[in-house]
Protein backbone atom coordinates (compact mmCIF):
# COMPACT_ATOMS: atom_id res chain seq x y z
CA UNK A 1 0.00 0.00 0.00
CA UNK A 2 1.37 3.61 -1.21
CA UNK A 3 0.75 6.93 1.42
CA UNK A 4 -2.30 7.90 -0.47
CA UNK A 5 -3.95 4.08 -0.08
CA UNK A 6 -3.02 4.06 3.67
CA UNK A 7 -4.90 7.46 4.23
CA UNK A 8 -7.82 6.02 2.88
CA UNK A 9 -7.56 2.87 4.75
CA UNK A 10 -8.34 4.35 7.99
CA UNK A 11 -4.90 2.63 9.19
CA UNK A 12 -3.30 4.68 12.21
CA UNK A 13 0.19 6.27 10.22
CA UNK A 14 3.52 7.78 10.85
CA UNK A 15 5.41 9.70 9.27
CA UNK A 16 8.95 11.29 9.97
CA UNK A 17 10.54 14.43 9.14
CA UNK A 18 14.12 14.09 7.08
CA UNK A 19 15.93 17.50 7.66
CA UNK A 20 18.78 17.48 4.26
CA UNK A 21 22.01 18.45 5.11
CA UNK A 22 23.26 21.71 4.98
CA UNK A 23 26.38 20.54 2.27
CA UNK A 24 26.47 17.50 -0.41
CA UNK A 25 26.77 14.42 1.98
CA UNK A 26 23.75 12.95 0.77
CA UNK A 27 24.82 9.58 2.36
CA UNK A 28 23.91 10.82 5.93
CA UNK A 29 20.65 11.98 5.35
CA UNK A 30 19.56 8.88 3.70
CA UNK A 31 21.73 6.49 5.98
CA UNK A 32 21.59 7.72 9.25
CA UNK A 33 18.43 9.57 9.44
CA UNK A 34 15.81 7.34 7.38
CA UNK A 35 17.64 3.80 6.96
CA UNK A 36 16.97 3.12 10.74
CA UNK A 37 13.32 3.70 10.49
CA UNK A 38 12.34 1.84 7.50
CA UNK A 39 9.18 0.02 7.69
CA UNK A 40 8.68 1.64 10.59
CA UNK A 41 6.96 4.96 9.41
CA UNK A 42 4.58 5.70 6.40
CA UNK A 43 6.20 8.28 5.33
CA UNK A 44 9.23 10.51 5.28
CA UNK A 45 8.75 14.26 5.25
CA UNK A 46 11.70 15.71 3.43
CA UNK A 47 11.59 19.92 4.51
CA UNK A 48 12.46 22.28 2.11
CA UNK A 49 15.23 24.30 3.39
CA UNK A 50 13.31 24.45 6.77
CA UNK A 51 13.79 27.21 8.80
CA UNK A 52 15.36 29.55 6.04
CA UNK A 53 18.66 27.94 6.32
CA UNK A 54 20.03 27.15 2.87
CA UNK A 55 20.52 23.32 2.68
CA UNK A 56 20.53 21.04 -0.01
CA UNK A 57 16.83 20.24 -1.51
CA UNK A 58 14.13 18.30 -1.07
CA UNK A 59 13.95 17.18 -4.34
CA UNK A 60 17.10 14.55 -4.83
CA UNK A 61 16.57 13.56 -1.19
CA UNK A 62 13.01 12.66 -2.13
CA UNK A 63 14.31 11.17 -5.67
CA UNK A 64 16.87 8.78 -3.90
CA UNK A 65 14.58 7.65 -0.54
CA UNK A 66 12.16 7.00 -3.22
CA UNK A 67 14.65 4.74 -5.30
CA UNK A 68 15.47 3.18 -2.09
CA UNK A 69 11.47 1.71 -1.59
CA UNK A 70 11.19 4.47 0.83
CA UNK A 71 8.05 6.52 0.95
CA UNK A 72 8.81 10.71 0.41
CA UNK A 73 6.54 13.12 1.11
CA UNK A 74 8.36 16.49 -0.75
CA UNK A 75 8.07 19.37 1.15
CA UNK A 76 7.80 22.65 -1.22
CA UNK A 77 7.29 25.99 -0.07
CA UNK A 78 6.54 29.55 -1.69
CA UNK A 79 9.39 31.18 -0.13
CA UNK A 80 11.54 30.86 -2.86
CA UNK A 81 10.23 30.08 -6.05
CA UNK A 82 7.62 31.93 -8.16
CA UNK A 83 4.81 29.71 -10.17
CA UNK A 84 7.24 28.85 -12.95
CA UNK A 85 10.00 27.32 -10.65
CA UNK A 86 6.96 25.95 -8.48
CA UNK A 87 5.28 24.31 -11.36
CA UNK A 88 8.08 22.83 -12.87
CA UNK A 89 9.43 21.51 -9.58
CA UNK A 90 6.18 19.50 -9.22
CA UNK A 91 6.41 17.76 -12.62
CA UNK A 92 10.12 17.06 -11.83
CA UNK A 93 9.25 15.81 -9.18
CA UNK A 94 6.60 13.24 -10.16
CA UNK A 95 9.36 12.38 -13.08
CA UNK A 96 11.41 11.29 -10.16
CA UNK A 97 9.01 9.23 -8.56
CA UNK A 98 8.04 11.47 -5.93
CA UNK A 99 4.05 10.89 -5.82
CA UNK A 100 3.24 12.83 -2.22
CA UNK A 101 3.36 16.68 -1.87
CA UNK A 102 3.07 18.74 1.43
CA UNK A 103 2.61 22.60 0.39
CA UNK A 104 3.59 25.34 2.99
CA UNK A 105 3.74 28.82 2.93
CA UNK A 106 7.45 29.13 4.38
CA UNK A 107 9.61 30.98 6.84
CA UNK A 108 10.36 34.04 6.38
CA UNK A 109 13.86 34.89 4.99
CA UNK A 110 15.30 36.81 7.76
CA UNK A 111 14.70 33.40 10.51
CA UNK A 112 17.39 31.93 8.65
CA UNK A 113 21.05 32.39 7.41
CA UNK A 114 20.10 34.04 4.38
CA UNK A 115 18.15 37.36 5.85
CA UNK A 116 18.63 39.79 2.79
CA UNK A 117 17.50 37.34 0.55
CA UNK A 118 14.64 38.62 -1.72
CA UNK A 119 11.38 37.01 -0.44
CA UNK A 120 9.22 35.32 -3.36
CA UNK A 121 6.04 34.44 -2.40
CA UNK A 122 4.46 34.82 -5.66
CA UNK A 123 1.66 31.94 -4.72
CA UNK A 124 0.80 31.00 -1.62
CA UNK A 125 -0.12 27.46 0.28
CA UNK A 126 -3.96 27.92 -0.94
CA UNK A 127 -2.96 28.75 -4.57
CA UNK A 128 0.10 26.11 -4.69
CA UNK A 129 -2.23 23.52 -3.99
CA UNK A 130 -4.85 24.48 -6.19
CA UNK A 131 -1.89 24.99 -8.98
CA UNK A 132 -0.89 21.00 -7.66
CA UNK A 133 -4.19 20.34 -8.84
CA UNK A 134 -4.59 22.07 -12.21
CA UNK A 135 -1.78 20.45 -13.06
CA UNK A 136 -3.03 16.76 -11.95
CA UNK A 137 -5.84 17.76 -14.65
CA UNK A 138 -3.20 18.14 -17.66
CA UNK A 139 -3.12 21.76 -17.40
CA UNK A 140 -0.74 24.60 -16.17
CA UNK A 141 -1.84 27.33 -13.96
CA UNK A 142 -2.77 29.50 -16.97
CA UNK A 143 -4.58 26.57 -18.74
CA UNK A 144 -1.93 25.40 -20.77
CA UNK A 145 -2.17 22.00 -22.35
CA UNK A 146 0.74 19.29 -20.49
CA UNK A 147 2.26 16.52 -22.40
CA UNK A 148 1.30 13.92 -20.09
CA UNK A 149 -0.07 14.82 -16.39
CA UNK A 150 1.31 13.79 -12.54
CA UNK A 151 -0.51 12.46 -10.14
CA UNK A 152 0.08 13.52 -6.46
CA UNK A 153 -1.12 12.97 -2.88
CA UNK A 154 -1.49 16.26 -1.52
CA UNK A 155 -1.16 17.58 1.73
CA UNK A 156 -0.93 20.53 3.77
CA UNK A 157 -0.38 21.87 7.55
CA UNK A 158 -2.50 23.71 9.99
CA UNK A 159 -1.84 24.74 13.61
CA UNK A 160 -3.91 23.67 16.14
CA UNK A 161 -3.01 25.77 18.91
CA UNK A 162 -2.84 29.15 16.92
CA UNK A 163 -5.37 32.22 18.41
CA UNK A 164 -7.53 32.91 17.13
CA UNK A 165 -8.01 29.33 15.46
CA UNK A 166 -11.08 29.92 13.49
CA UNK A 167 -8.84 31.50 11.37
CA UNK A 168 -6.92 28.30 10.53
CA UNK A 169 -10.18 26.33 10.02
CA UNK A 170 -11.29 28.90 7.60
CA UNK A 171 -7.77 28.80 5.77
CA UNK A 172 -7.76 24.55 6.21
CA UNK A 173 -11.31 24.66 4.80
CA UNK A 174 -9.95 26.57 1.68
CA UNK A 175 -6.85 24.14 1.53
CA UNK A 176 -9.28 21.05 0.91
CA UNK A 177 -11.08 22.68 -1.69
CA UNK A 178 -7.95 23.33 -3.09
CA UNK A 179 -6.98 20.27 -3.37
CA UNK A 180 -5.21 18.84 0.35
CA UNK A 181 -6.32 15.04 1.12
CA UNK A 182 -4.22 15.48 4.35
CA UNK A 183 -2.99 17.64 7.28
CA UNK A 184 -0.11 17.72 8.98
CA UNK A 185 0.13 19.82 12.22
CA UNK A 186 2.07 21.82 14.19
CA UNK A 187 3.81 20.45 17.60
CA UNK A 188 1.19 19.73 20.00
CA UNK A 189 1.87 19.76 24.09
CA UNK A 190 -1.27 19.97 24.80
CA UNK A 191 -3.89 17.45 24.17
CA UNK A 192 -7.19 20.09 25.66
CA UNK A 193 -6.23 22.54 22.85
CA UNK A 194 -6.04 19.44 19.97
CA UNK A 195 -9.10 17.54 21.49
CA UNK A 196 -11.22 21.27 21.13
CA UNK A 197 -9.46 21.65 17.60
CA UNK A 198 -9.87 18.34 16.12
CA UNK A 199 -13.75 18.73 17.18
CA UNK A 200 -13.80 21.50 14.92
CA UNK A 201 -11.64 19.99 12.03
CA UNK A 202 -13.16 16.55 12.24
CA UNK A 203 -16.68 18.15 10.05
CA UNK A 204 -14.04 18.17 7.34
CA UNK A 205 -13.40 14.28 6.79
CA UNK A 206 -9.97 14.53 5.83
CA UNK A 207 -7.13 13.10 7.76
CA UNK A 208 -5.22 14.67 10.78
CA UNK A 209 -1.40 13.63 11.92
CA UNK A 210 -0.78 15.26 14.48
CA UNK A 211 2.76 16.78 15.27
CA UNK A 212 4.80 15.68 17.82
CA UNK A 213 8.32 17.31 18.71
CA UNK A 214 10.16 15.82 21.22
CA UNK A 215 11.32 17.59 23.91
CA UNK A 216 15.02 17.99 24.27
CA UNK A 217 15.35 20.18 27.63
CA UNK A 218 13.27 22.11 29.44
CA UNK A 219 15.07 25.64 27.94
CA UNK A 220 13.89 24.76 24.34
CA UNK A 221 9.99 24.25 25.90
CA UNK A 222 10.74 27.42 27.29
CA UNK A 223 11.86 29.09 24.17
CA UNK A 224 9.11 27.44 22.09
CA UNK A 225 6.62 28.86 24.66
CA UNK A 226 7.92 32.05 23.85
CA UNK A 227 8.81 32.52 20.44
CA UNK A 228 7.05 29.58 18.41
CA UNK A 229 3.10 30.35 17.41
CA UNK A 230 0.74 27.85 18.74
CA UNK A 231 2.99 26.15 20.75
CA UNK A 232 2.29 26.07 24.55
CA UNK A 233 4.48 23.70 26.29
CA UNK A 234 2.24 22.68 30.19
CA UNK A 235 4.31 24.24 32.93
CA UNK A 236 4.13 19.75 34.17
CA UNK A 237 6.22 18.76 31.12
CA UNK A 238 9.10 21.70 31.92
CA UNK A 239 8.93 20.37 35.26
CA UNK A 240 9.58 17.14 34.53
CA UNK A 241 12.32 17.68 32.04
CA UNK A 242 13.90 20.68 33.91
CA UNK A 243 14.33 17.84 37.32
CA UNK A 244 16.10 15.14 35.11
CA UNK A 245 19.69 14.43 35.33
CA UNK A 246 21.26 14.85 32.19
CA UNK A 247 21.58 11.33 31.37
CA UNK A 248 17.69 10.73 32.13
CA UNK A 249 16.36 13.49 29.72
CA UNK A 250 16.05 11.05 26.60
CA UNK A 251 13.89 8.81 29.11
CA UNK A 252 11.87 11.60 30.28
CA UNK A 253 11.60 13.05 26.75
CA UNK A 254 10.42 9.58 25.41
CA UNK A 255 7.78 9.23 28.31
CA UNK A 256 6.16 12.72 27.62
CA UNK A 257 6.13 11.68 23.95
CA UNK A 258 4.41 8.67 24.38
CA UNK A 259 1.85 10.11 26.79
CA UNK A 260 1.02 12.94 23.95
CA UNK A 261 1.04 10.16 21.61
CA UNK A 262 -1.51 7.82 23.58
CA UNK A 263 -4.04 10.93 23.90
CA UNK A 264 -3.69 11.95 19.77
CA UNK A 265 -4.01 8.46 18.86
CA UNK A 266 -7.94 8.43 19.81
CA UNK A 267 -8.33 11.97 18.19
CA UNK A 268 -7.02 11.55 14.56
CA UNK A 269 -5.37 9.45 12.01
CA UNK A 270 -1.65 9.58 12.63
CA UNK A 271 1.59 11.11 14.35
CA UNK A 272 4.30 13.11 12.65
CA UNK A 273 7.50 13.43 14.18
CA UNK A 274 9.56 16.29 14.19
CA UNK A 275 12.87 15.25 15.76
CA UNK A 276 14.68 18.18 14.80
CA UNK A 277 18.09 16.61 15.42
CA UNK A 278 17.12 14.76 18.24
CA UNK A 279 18.40 11.14 17.27
CA UNK A 280 16.14 9.11 19.40
CA UNK A 281 12.83 8.50 17.16
CA UNK A 282 13.44 4.81 16.72
CA UNK A 283 13.77 4.48 20.53
CA UNK A 284 10.62 6.66 20.61
CA UNK A 285 8.75 4.38 18.23
CA UNK A 286 9.34 1.21 20.18
CA UNK A 287 8.60 3.12 23.43
CA UNK A 288 5.30 3.59 21.95
CA UNK A 289 4.70 0.30 20.59
CA UNK A 290 3.74 1.80 17.00
CA UNK A 291 7.00 0.57 15.80
CA UNK B 1 3.20 58.74 -10.89
CA UNK B 2 0.14 56.73 -10.14
CA UNK B 3 -2.54 56.00 -11.91
CA UNK B 4 -6.20 55.15 -10.44
CA UNK B 5 -8.83 53.40 -12.63
CA UNK B 6 -12.72 52.37 -12.32
CA UNK B 7 -12.20 48.56 -10.98
CA UNK B 8 -14.57 46.28 -13.61
CA UNK B 9 -18.27 47.46 -12.88
CA UNK B 10 -18.99 43.80 -12.68
CA UNK B 11 -16.77 43.26 -9.59
CA UNK B 12 -17.99 46.59 -7.91
CA UNK B 13 -21.59 45.54 -8.50
CA UNK B 14 -21.45 42.50 -7.24
CA UNK B 15 -19.78 44.28 -3.57
CA UNK B 16 -22.44 46.93 -3.26
CA UNK B 17 -26.17 45.55 -5.39
CA UNK B 18 -28.73 46.66 -3.63
CA UNK B 19 -27.62 48.04 -0.26
CA UNK B 20 -27.40 51.74 0.72
CA UNK B 21 -24.42 53.71 0.29
CA UNK B 22 -22.58 56.15 0.76
CA UNK B 23 -19.80 57.45 -1.10
CA UNK B 24 -16.65 58.86 -0.62
CA UNK B 25 -14.65 60.28 -3.25
CA UNK B 26 -11.16 61.86 -4.26
CA UNK B 27 -10.58 64.40 -6.18
CA UNK B 28 -6.81 63.31 -6.61
CA UNK B 29 -3.43 64.92 -6.81
CA UNK B 30 -0.90 66.07 -8.75
CA UNK B 31 1.06 62.41 -8.15
CA UNK B 32 -2.02 60.54 -9.55
CA UNK B 33 -4.32 60.50 -12.54
CA UNK B 34 -7.89 60.02 -11.24
CA UNK B 35 -10.57 59.23 -13.43
CA UNK B 36 -13.13 61.61 -12.22
CA UNK B 37 -15.17 61.17 -15.47
CA UNK B 38 -15.65 57.99 -15.42
CA UNK B 39 -16.53 57.55 -11.63
CA UNK B 40 -19.14 60.37 -12.03
CA UNK B 41 -21.21 58.54 -14.71
CA UNK B 42 -20.64 55.16 -12.98
CA UNK B 43 -21.96 56.78 -9.49
CA UNK B 44 -24.88 58.39 -11.47
CA UNK B 45 -25.78 54.92 -12.97
CA UNK B 46 -25.82 53.49 -9.82
CA UNK B 47 -29.71 51.90 -9.00
CA UNK B 48 -28.30 51.94 -5.36
CA UNK B 49 -29.85 54.13 -2.64
CA UNK B 50 -27.22 57.25 -2.20
CA UNK B 51 -27.80 58.31 1.57
CA UNK B 52 -24.92 60.77 0.64
CA UNK B 53 -21.79 61.52 -1.24
CA UNK B 54 -18.87 63.64 0.09
CA UNK B 55 -15.86 64.34 -2.81
CA UNK B 56 -12.43 66.05 -1.43
CA UNK B 57 -9.21 66.67 -2.15
CA UNK B 58 -6.89 64.16 -0.36
CA UNK B 59 -8.87 61.59 0.82
CA UNK B 60 -5.47 60.36 2.18
CA UNK B 61 -5.26 63.35 5.04
CA UNK B 62 -6.65 61.15 8.27
CA UNK B 63 -7.53 64.61 10.14
CA UNK B 64 -9.44 66.10 6.71
CA UNK B 65 -10.48 62.97 6.42
CA UNK B 66 -11.80 62.66 9.79
CA UNK B 67 -13.69 65.74 9.85
CA UNK B 68 -15.63 65.26 6.83
CA UNK B 69 -17.05 62.12 8.68
CA UNK B 70 -17.66 64.08 11.60
CA UNK B 71 -19.82 66.77 9.34
CA UNK B 72 -21.90 63.32 7.23
CA UNK B 73 -21.82 61.34 10.06
CA UNK B 74 -26.18 61.08 10.21
CA UNK B 75 -25.75 59.79 6.35
CA UNK B 76 -22.34 57.78 6.83
CA UNK B 77 -24.70 56.17 9.31
CA UNK B 78 -27.34 55.61 7.10
CA UNK B 79 -25.76 53.94 5.03
CA UNK B 80 -25.05 50.19 4.78
CA UNK B 81 -21.58 50.37 3.49
CA UNK B 82 -19.57 52.78 2.27
CA UNK B 83 -17.89 53.41 -1.22
CA UNK B 84 -14.42 54.88 -2.08
CA UNK B 85 -13.28 56.24 -5.44
CA UNK B 86 -9.22 56.99 -4.76
CA UNK B 87 -6.31 55.34 -4.74
CA UNK B 88 -5.32 52.11 -2.41
CA UNK B 89 -4.28 55.25 0.65
CA UNK B 90 -7.50 56.63 0.49
CA UNK B 91 -9.79 53.47 0.70
CA UNK B 92 -7.29 52.45 3.82
CA UNK B 93 -7.43 56.05 5.59
CA UNK B 94 -11.20 56.07 5.30
CA UNK B 95 -11.77 52.21 6.38
CA UNK B 96 -9.25 52.74 9.46
CA UNK B 97 -11.87 55.30 10.25
CA UNK B 98 -14.69 53.65 10.46
CA UNK B 99 -13.94 50.67 12.10
CA UNK B 100 -17.84 49.25 12.54
CA UNK B 101 -18.60 50.11 8.65
CA UNK B 102 -18.22 47.84 5.84
CA UNK B 103 -15.66 49.89 3.13
CA UNK B 104 -15.38 48.92 0.08
CA UNK B 105 -13.28 50.75 -2.92
CA UNK B 106 -14.42 51.04 -6.51
CA UNK B 107 -10.81 51.45 -7.54
CA UNK B 108 -7.51 50.02 -8.63
CA UNK B 109 -4.25 51.62 -7.93
CA UNK B 110 -1.37 50.66 -10.44
CA UNK B 111 2.52 52.83 -10.59
CA UNK B 112 3.72 54.65 -13.66
CA UNK B 113 7.46 54.59 -13.62
CA UNK B 114 8.63 58.73 -14.29
CA UNK B 115 7.59 60.05 -11.84
CA UNK B 116 9.97 61.40 -8.86
CA UNK B 117 8.91 62.04 -5.16
CA UNK B 118 6.11 60.59 -3.41
CA UNK B 119 4.56 57.80 -4.10
CA UNK B 120 1.90 55.72 -2.15
CA UNK B 121 4.56 52.78 -1.59
CA UNK B 122 4.84 55.06 1.85
CA UNK B 123 1.22 55.20 2.30
CA UNK B 124 0.29 51.29 2.74
CA UNK B 125 -0.21 50.78 -0.84
CA UNK B 126 1.89 48.90 -3.16
CA UNK B 127 -0.47 50.03 -6.18
CA UNK B 128 -0.80 46.44 -7.65
CA UNK B 129 -3.71 47.50 -10.07
CA UNK B 130 -6.37 44.73 -8.91
CA UNK B 131 -7.56 46.09 -5.12
CA UNK B 132 -7.85 43.47 -2.93
CA UNK B 133 -9.26 45.66 -0.28
CA UNK B 134 -12.92 44.59 -0.71
CA UNK B 135 -11.53 41.15 0.58
CA UNK B 136 -9.68 42.09 3.21
CA UNK B 137 -11.81 44.86 5.38
CA UNK B 138 -9.95 47.34 3.75
CA UNK B 139 -6.24 46.42 5.26
CA UNK B 140 -3.86 45.69 2.52
CA UNK B 141 -2.69 42.41 2.87
CA UNK B 142 0.19 42.92 -0.06
CA UNK B 143 1.81 45.45 2.09
CA UNK B 144 1.18 44.65 5.82
CA UNK B 145 1.99 41.04 5.38
CA UNK B 146 5.77 40.78 4.84
CA UNK B 147 4.63 37.58 2.57
CA UNK B 148 1.56 39.48 0.90
CA UNK B 149 0.03 36.55 1.59
CA UNK B 150 -3.82 36.78 0.00
CA UNK B 151 -5.43 33.24 1.32
CA UNK B 152 -4.69 33.50 4.93
CA UNK B 153 -2.28 33.82 7.48
CA UNK B 154 0.86 31.51 7.42
CA UNK B 155 1.29 29.81 10.98
CA UNK B 156 4.00 32.46 12.28
CA UNK B 157 2.07 34.94 14.06
CA UNK B 158 2.54 34.27 18.04
CA UNK B 159 -0.46 36.13 20.18
CA UNK B 160 -1.63 38.17 17.02
CA UNK B 161 2.38 39.34 16.29
CA UNK B 162 4.43 38.80 12.88
CA UNK B 163 6.49 36.09 12.79
CA UNK B 164 8.86 38.31 10.62
CA UNK B 165 8.47 41.68 13.30
CA UNK B 166 7.29 40.93 16.54
CA UNK B 167 6.62 44.45 17.45
CA UNK B 168 3.92 44.30 14.37
CA UNK B 169 0.38 43.11 14.28
CA UNK B 170 -0.32 40.30 12.21
CA UNK B 171 -2.55 41.83 9.10
CA UNK B 172 -4.42 38.78 8.76
CA UNK B 173 -5.24 38.89 12.06
CA UNK B 174 -6.00 42.58 11.97
CA UNK B 175 -7.99 41.51 8.59
CA UNK B 176 -10.17 38.25 10.78
CA UNK B 177 -10.98 40.75 13.82
CA UNK B 178 -12.41 43.15 11.69
CA UNK B 179 -14.79 41.41 9.51
CA UNK B 180 -15.33 39.12 12.41
CA UNK B 181 -17.10 42.40 13.90
CA UNK B 182 -18.72 43.46 10.65
CA UNK B 183 -20.52 39.75 10.28
CA UNK B 184 -18.50 39.42 7.05
CA UNK B 185 -16.16 36.16 7.94
CA UNK B 186 -17.25 34.54 5.34
CA UNK B 187 -15.55 37.10 2.64
CA UNK B 188 -12.53 35.03 3.79
CA UNK B 189 -13.88 31.68 2.26
CA UNK B 190 -13.07 32.95 -1.27
CA UNK B 191 -9.98 31.48 -3.02
CA UNK B 192 -8.13 34.20 -4.29
CA UNK B 193 -5.92 33.89 -7.25
CA UNK B 194 -2.30 34.85 -7.06
CA UNK B 195 -1.18 38.51 -7.79
CA UNK B 196 -1.23 39.76 -11.47
CA UNK B 197 2.49 41.13 -11.72
CA UNK B 198 1.93 41.81 -15.60
CA UNK B 199 -0.28 44.51 -14.46
CA UNK B 200 2.63 46.17 -12.68
CA UNK B 201 4.91 46.76 -16.49
CA UNK B 202 4.69 50.31 -17.85
CA UNK B 203 4.31 49.42 -21.28
CA UNK B 204 1.39 47.82 -20.42
CA UNK B 205 0.57 50.86 -18.47
CA UNK B 206 1.10 53.23 -20.67
CA UNK B 207 -0.82 51.85 -23.88
CA UNK B 208 -3.55 52.73 -22.08
CA UNK B 209 -6.53 55.14 -23.01
CA UNK B 210 -6.33 58.19 -20.97
CA UNK B 211 -3.41 58.08 -19.14
CA UNK B 212 -1.38 60.63 -19.10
Amino acid sequence: MNFSEKLKSGKFLITCEVAPIKGVNIAEVLEEEAEPLRGKVDGFNVTDMQSSVMRLGSLPVCHFLAQRGLEPIFQVTCRDRNGIALQSDLLSAYVLGIRNVLVLTGDYMTLGDHPEAKPVFDLDSVSLLKVASTLMEGKDMKGNELDGKPEFCLGAVVNPGYDPVELQLIKMEKKIRAGAKFFQTQAIYDLEIFEKFMKEAEKFKVPVLGGIIPLKSAGMAKYMNEHIAGISVPEKYIKMMAEAKKEERVKTSIQISVELIKGIKSLCQGVHFMPMGWKHTLELLEATELA
Amino acid sequence: MLVTQLKPEEEVLAKISGKRLFIFGCLGCKELYFPKEEVAKFVDGLKEEITGRATLDYLCNREFVKAYIGEYSKEIEGAELVLVFSCGVGTQVVSALLEGKLVYTGCDTLYLNGFQGLSARNFNCDQCGQCYLNYTAGICPITNCPKGLLNGPCGGAKNGKCEVDPEADCAWVLIYKRLEKLGKLDTLTKILSPRDYSKNITEYLSQKEGVK
